[in-house]
């Protein structure tokens, strides 16, 4: 006997992802989730970027980790609200579920926000696949990692919306050839927007704050 | 990695496919669709299957997939294509950006039960 079923198995977590979009339009908010490998600068970018942003654009970050709130702890002196997923807590998860997001989202109130940015755990495969009901994926590569993980983890890549090329400072020191990497990114996803920055120095800032103001804007009307 | 998550759902699904009124049902065939580019690994996902199903209605369960190949269209000249690698350019116009037809998949179809 056979029982036809035609389901997608992760189609809970896409409901919820819609539940957060219908929220995230409501509250006026833009949501972006941050995605990347582990120690790609993810968490210095937005130390910068949203001292950089505030108060003109009122922003919220919900951090996620597998443990230590020591993310969080850098970004609030930034004054941004922020608040720490800690997966250990619901199995030492690799990624944030679109569940975890909305109650994240609740918790830290979106009222009074322009823009919720979610630092995503740091792992270049499990968060691809899950919808949190963001408006754009960014995917972070710092140059330390090599020009061919675009091609190593295509789906990251494919979801992405923006891609940011961090620690371009390191580029005297190291055997990277930086238009290889953004070619890499490219040939999996064409005409990708690519940033090259460096957290540390801010060089390369301006256009990626630029495309993050407009993104905003578009949705909320704020900012610019 | 997420795969516990996965074989999780699709654990949920598959047991409330079954009709209540069945007497011990026992599963046999679990039939999936799965992407070439959706992040699952097959044994990966079989050794969590196997691990939640004890004593439920799909122990010794197989897991039977159907493999998706990943097909695009470029979005400038209309062209679709089966992408073997990871390079989504057209081999085409080598212009625009892709649209995705198939490849992340991550479906359950049927379920094959022991008469």
């Amino acid at each position: 006997m056979e029982i036809n079923i035609q389901k997608r198995v992760l189609e809970a977590n896409e409901t919820q992802a819609d539940t957060n979009r219908m929220f995230f339009k409501d509250q006026n908010v833009f949501v972006l989730n941050l995605m990347s490998s582990p120690g790609s600068g993810k968490t210095e970018t937005l130390c910068k970027t949203l001292v950089r942003l505030m108060p003109r654009i009122r922003v919220g970050v919900i951090v996620g980790d597998i443990c230590t709130t020591n993310d969080a702890d850098r970004l609030d002196v930034t004054g941004a609200k922020v608040t720490q997923i800690n997966t250990d807590q619901f199995g030492g998860d690799c990624h944030l579920a679109a569940h975890l997001i909305f109650s994240s989202a609740r918790q830290l109130g979106c009222e009074d926000l322009d823009l919720l940015i979610v630092e995503n755990i740091g792992n270049l495969v499990c968060p691809a696949e899950f919808d949190i009901g963001e408006d754009a994926r960014a995917v972070m590569l710092s140059v330390t990692e090599g020009e061919d993980k675009p091609l190593k983890y295509p789906l990251m890549f494919r979801v992405a919306d923006v891609a940011i090329l961090n620690k371009i400072d390191l580029l005297p020191y190291l055997d990277v050839d930086i238009r290889l990497a953004k070619d890499n990114i490219q040939q999996v996803h064409p005409h990708l927007p690519v940033f090259e920055i460096s957290a540390k120095t801010e060089e390369g800032f301006s256009p990626w704050l630029e495309w993050l103001n407009i993104k905003v804007f578009e949705k909320t009307g704020k900012g610019l | 990695m997420h795969e516990m998550g996965i074989a999780e759902q699709l654990v949920n699904i598959a047991l409330d496919a079954i009709p209540e009124d069945m007497e011990h049902p026992v599963v046999e065939i679990v039939n999936l669709k799965i992407g070439r580019l959706a992040s699952v690994v097959e044994h990966s996902l079989t050794f969590c299957f196997e691990i939640i199903t004890k004593d439920t209605p799909l122990e010794n369960a197989r897991l039977k997939i159907d493999v998706v190949p990943v097909t695009v269209r470029c979005q400038s000249c209309d062209n679709t294509w089966e992408v073997t690698g990871p390079v989504f350019t057209c081999p085409f116009c080598k212009e625009g950006d892709v649209q995705m037809l198939t490849g992340r998949e991550i479906e359950i179809t049927s379920l094959e039960l022991a008469e």
